[in-house]
Formats: C-alpha cells, sequence, structure tokens
C-alpha cells in the first residue's frame, strides 16, 4: 500500500492538461507511461527508486474507481478534483451541474455517520 | 507604526466568480443574492483604505505538496503569479499578477521566528483560490501589494486550534510593530462546516448548520475560550471532512483579538455550504462605522455580532430536534417490540 504514490499519481494527473486528458482516454496504459515519466522522479533528473503501487491500487486508478480509492485513504481533495477534471463535464451536460458531484456523495453514502478512512500518511 | 485598520474573516467559494460573470441566462438562481452580499462586504474593506494586504490562506495541493509539506508558510517574493491550471479548468477563475512587499514579508518572518513562529518561506510561491477568491470578491483591482501566509489544514497532523490561534494574536503584534505609515488590513478565508469528496458534499445545506450557528458567535463574538473548549480536530471532521479549514478564520480572530465583537458580519446559506463574511475595525473610526452600516442595509447583515440562537438557524434546530425524538420513539418502539416477544 503506497498512499503516497496514490496521491502523487492523483496531484500530478490533476495539475496538466495532458495527463488529464490521457487518464481520461486510456488509464491502464496511462498509469504505466506515468510510472515510467513521472512517478519515478523526485526533480526532472532525479529518480525515486523504492516507490510503486499496490496490484489492488493500480486496480482501482485504472477503473477510475474513486469508492475504493477514498475507502483506502487517498486524499479527499484529490479524489474529488481529478475525478471532477473526468467526468463533469459530461455529466452536467447530460443531467445538469453538479450532478457527477452528488453520483459521487451517494456512492459514499455508507460512510454517513461513520469515521472515514485517514487521509494521514 | 502600521495602523491595522481592519481584519477580515471569510469563507471563500471558489465558484462565486463563474457565478457572477456568467451571461445572466447562464448564472445559477443564487447568484444575485451572493453578489448583492459581496458587493455590500467589499465596501467595508474600501472603508479601511488600506496600503498592503497580510493574507493568510491554505494552499490545495496547488504548489505545496506531500514531498514537503510545511505547517505555516510565508511568501517574500517581489510578485506572485496566482491561479494554477485546474483552478482556471474546474473554476474559471482568470490568472492575476499579484505585488509583493519584500520588506514586510522579511519583517514578518523575522518577528514571527522571534515569537517562536518558525514559518517556512518561499521565494517563488504562486497564489491559489484561498488567496485569489478574497482578492475577486473584496479588492477586484488586485491593486494592492502582499504579505501571503500559508497554513496546513489539509495534511495531518495539523497544528492544533491553539496554535492558529496563539499565531493570529503573534500577527497582530508583527502589524502593530511594523514601522511605517502605511495602513495594513488583514484577510484571511477559510470554512464553516464543509465537506469535499465525500458522502455529504453538495448538498442541500451544509454539513453542519448547527456548528456553523456556534462558530459564526464565536467568531464574531472573539470568543477564544470557547472555540479552544469546543473545536478539535476530530470534531471538526464530525461536521464535514473539510471543516479545518475553520481555523484559518480563527487566526484571523486572534488578529483581531480576543473579545473583540466584530463590526459587520453576514452569512448566507448558499445550499451545500454557509457562507460568511466578517470585518472587525480595531480603530473603528465614524467613516468605518456608517461604511458598515450602509453595507449593512444592502445587505441585511448585522453591525455586531449574530448569536446562535438566531431565527437564522431555527429551522436546523427544529430539524434536529425532531430527529432525535424520532430516534427516541423508534428506540421506545423497539422496547417495545422486543417486551411483546
Amino acid at each position: 500500500m503506497s498512499r503516497y504514490y496514490v496521491n502523487k499519481f492523483l496531484y500530478t494527473v490533476d495539475s496538466d492538461p495532458k495527463w488529464v486528458a490521457a487518464y481520461k482516454a486510456d488509464p491502464r496504459g496511462t498509469i504505466d507511461r506515468w510510472e515510467e515519466e513521472v512517478g519515478q522522479w523526485l526533480t526532472p533528473s532525479e529518480k525515486t527508486s523504492w516507490l510503486s503501487f499496490t496490484e489492488e491500487e493500480r486496480e482501482a486508478l485504472a477503473t477510475h474507481n474513486y469508492v475504493w480509492l477514498f475507502e483506502h485513504g487517498a486524499h479527499f481533495f484529490l479524489n474529488l478534483t481529478l475525478f471532477i477534471a473526468l467526468y463533469d463535464q459530461e455529466y452536467t451536460a447530460r443531467s445538469g451541474p453538479l450532478s457527477f458531484q452528488r453520483e459521487m456523495a451517494d456512492k459514499l453514502s455508507p460512510w454517513v455517520g461513520k469515521e472515514y478512512p485517514s487521509v494521514a500518511l | 507604526m502600521a495602523e491595522l485598520t481592519a481584519v477580515l474573516a471569510s469563507t471563500h467559494h471558489p465558484f462565486y466568480y463563474k457565478a457572477t460573470t456568467s451571461p445572466p441566462d447562464e448564472r445559477p438562481p443564487y447568484a444575485g443574492d451572493w453578489q448583492r452580499k459581496v458587493e455590500a462586504y467589499r465596501e467595508t474593506l474600501i472603508a479601511a483604505d488600506p496600503d498592503i494586504l497580510v493574507m493568510v490562506g491554505a494552499d490545495h495541493f496547488h504548489q505545496l505538496w506531500l514531498d514537503n509539506y510545511p505547517q505555516f508558510l510565508i511568501g517574500q517574493a517581489e510578485q506572485y503569479d496566482a491561479t494554477f491550471y485546474n483552478e482556471e479548468r474546474e473554476f474559471g477563475i482568470p490568472k492575476f499578477l499579484l505585488q509583493g512587499d519584500v520588506d514586510f514579508s522579511r519583517y514578518m518572518h523575522q518577528e514571527l521566528m522571534n515569537q517562536e513562529f518558525d514559518l517556512a518561506v518561499s521565494h517563488e510561491l504562486k497564489i491559489d483560490h484561498s488567496i485569489i477568491c478574497p482578492i475577486i470578491t473584496v479588492r477586484p483591482e488586485a491593486d494592492l501589494p502582499v504579505v501571503p501566509i500559508y497554513t496546513n489544514i489539509f495534511v495531518p497532523p495539523l497544528p492544533s486550534p491553539k496554535r492558529f490561534y496563539e499565531l493570529g494574536r503573534a500577527i497582530r503584534r508583527v502589524i502593530d510593530s511594523y514601522p511605517t505609515e502605511k495602513k495594513v488590513v488583514a484577510i484571511g478565508t477559510g470554512h464553516l462546516s464543509l465537506e469535499l469528496g465525500g458522502p455529504r458534499q453538495f448538498g442541500e445545506h451544509g454539513p453542519d448548520p448547527l456548528f456553523d450557528a456556534d462558530a459564526i458567535e464565536w467568531l464574531s463574538t472573539g470568543n477564544a475560550e470557547a472555540i479552544l473548549a469546543n473545536v478539535t480536530h476530530e470534531s471538526m471532521s464530525g461536521v464535514g471532512n473539510a471543516t479545518h479549514g475553520f481555523m484559518d478564520l480563527l487566526l484571523m480572530m486572534g488578529i483581531a483579538g480576543e473579545g473583540e465583537h466584530a463590526d459587520y458580519v453576514d452569512q448566507l446559506d448558499l445550499f451545500h455550504t454557509r457562507e460568511m463574511y466578517i470585518t472587525w475595525y480595531p480603530y473603528k473610526n465614524q467613516k468605518q462605522a456608517e461604511a458598515a452600516t450602509a453595507a449593512a442595509e444592502v445587505s441585511d447583515a448585522s453591525t455586531g455580532p449574530i448569536y446562535a440562537n438566531d431565527a437564522v438557524w431555527d429551522q436546523f434546530r427544529e430539524e434536529k430536534q425532531e430527529s432525535e425524538q424520532g430516534t427516541g420513539a423508534d428506540a421506545l418502539s423497539a422496547v417495545g417490540e422486543g417486551s411483546e416477544r
């Protein structure tokens, strides 16, 4: 389990329109390419040698499974903004403003009244 | 010495810009009321006649990141670019270039260090919507130099509420001692109860309107004792997973001072969250008093504290009572059914 690495994925993808578009079009392929080009790098010239995803994390990211990510402590803000970037436009066109955000809330509704999974690392 | 002519503490909402600048037929139904209240609030800043803005916010994983996340940070740069790609994408917020005040930033940094607040420093800081939202709402000309201070409301473990309050007190002492003839206004933004990326997000009201009622009373009466007795990281999580931004409002109350009643207090139930706009005038003059009164007439705000027993929250108190009574009745009925078996 590498919550940090999952958050790094969400953070760096969300902050670059090229990666947002790639992750929307081809999530599984984008994860592999991201690891090579972004995930393993601390700075443009310094490599971090030890970070990796678990199989479950990779699968959750490959399937845009924000419920799993919430339930395993991905940071709530990153988990919200990136999936808004991926889905808000098409949901708004189909069902009106904030319909994606409300569906997300609905899918997470079993957590109402419970202590949420911690985002602490 | 510098004169602190006003302290502004408000919620920030990145939807405001788009909601109020879209063509009339695309504006959401709440935009009109919201704009009226924000523009009235702006008048309370104009009456403070500021030369420099000390601005408190929190980076939302735009520049500051988990490889190196500071608890408190001050910007010390000649200028600050603002608005990140993903804020333009999601909120339609435009880019800005704010002027800095390097001498004041350096002084603030050193003097806070002298008071045992060891802030990190950034010499290349890009500002996000926690500071640009109040620029848009209360100083859209974006024409004043700023001293930006960021806090950690996002990456556990967070500093304690007491630490936020004490930092506010320290910032006040630094402003009061800064050798300048200029007028300084401190502006900080945060949140009342708020949920983001969780099951209570974007509901019909904020996640806990009755927390908001207490919070507005505590802030607008300067009641540090009540806040420090009642508000913990855990209690904030309980009323919404992103409620920790309340600590930035507490910090601003620290700048205003313990027991200081606010001179202008407004709030707006903006469906999924409650907006709040507070101004303190530490050395209130007639012009400021008149400005607050005139603004309050436009916005239906108060020129003094708003208390938790205000009728605004009756609806939520009744709902809570009904829900508690309902739970009680269910429990009794369950006991009854059990005994019959």
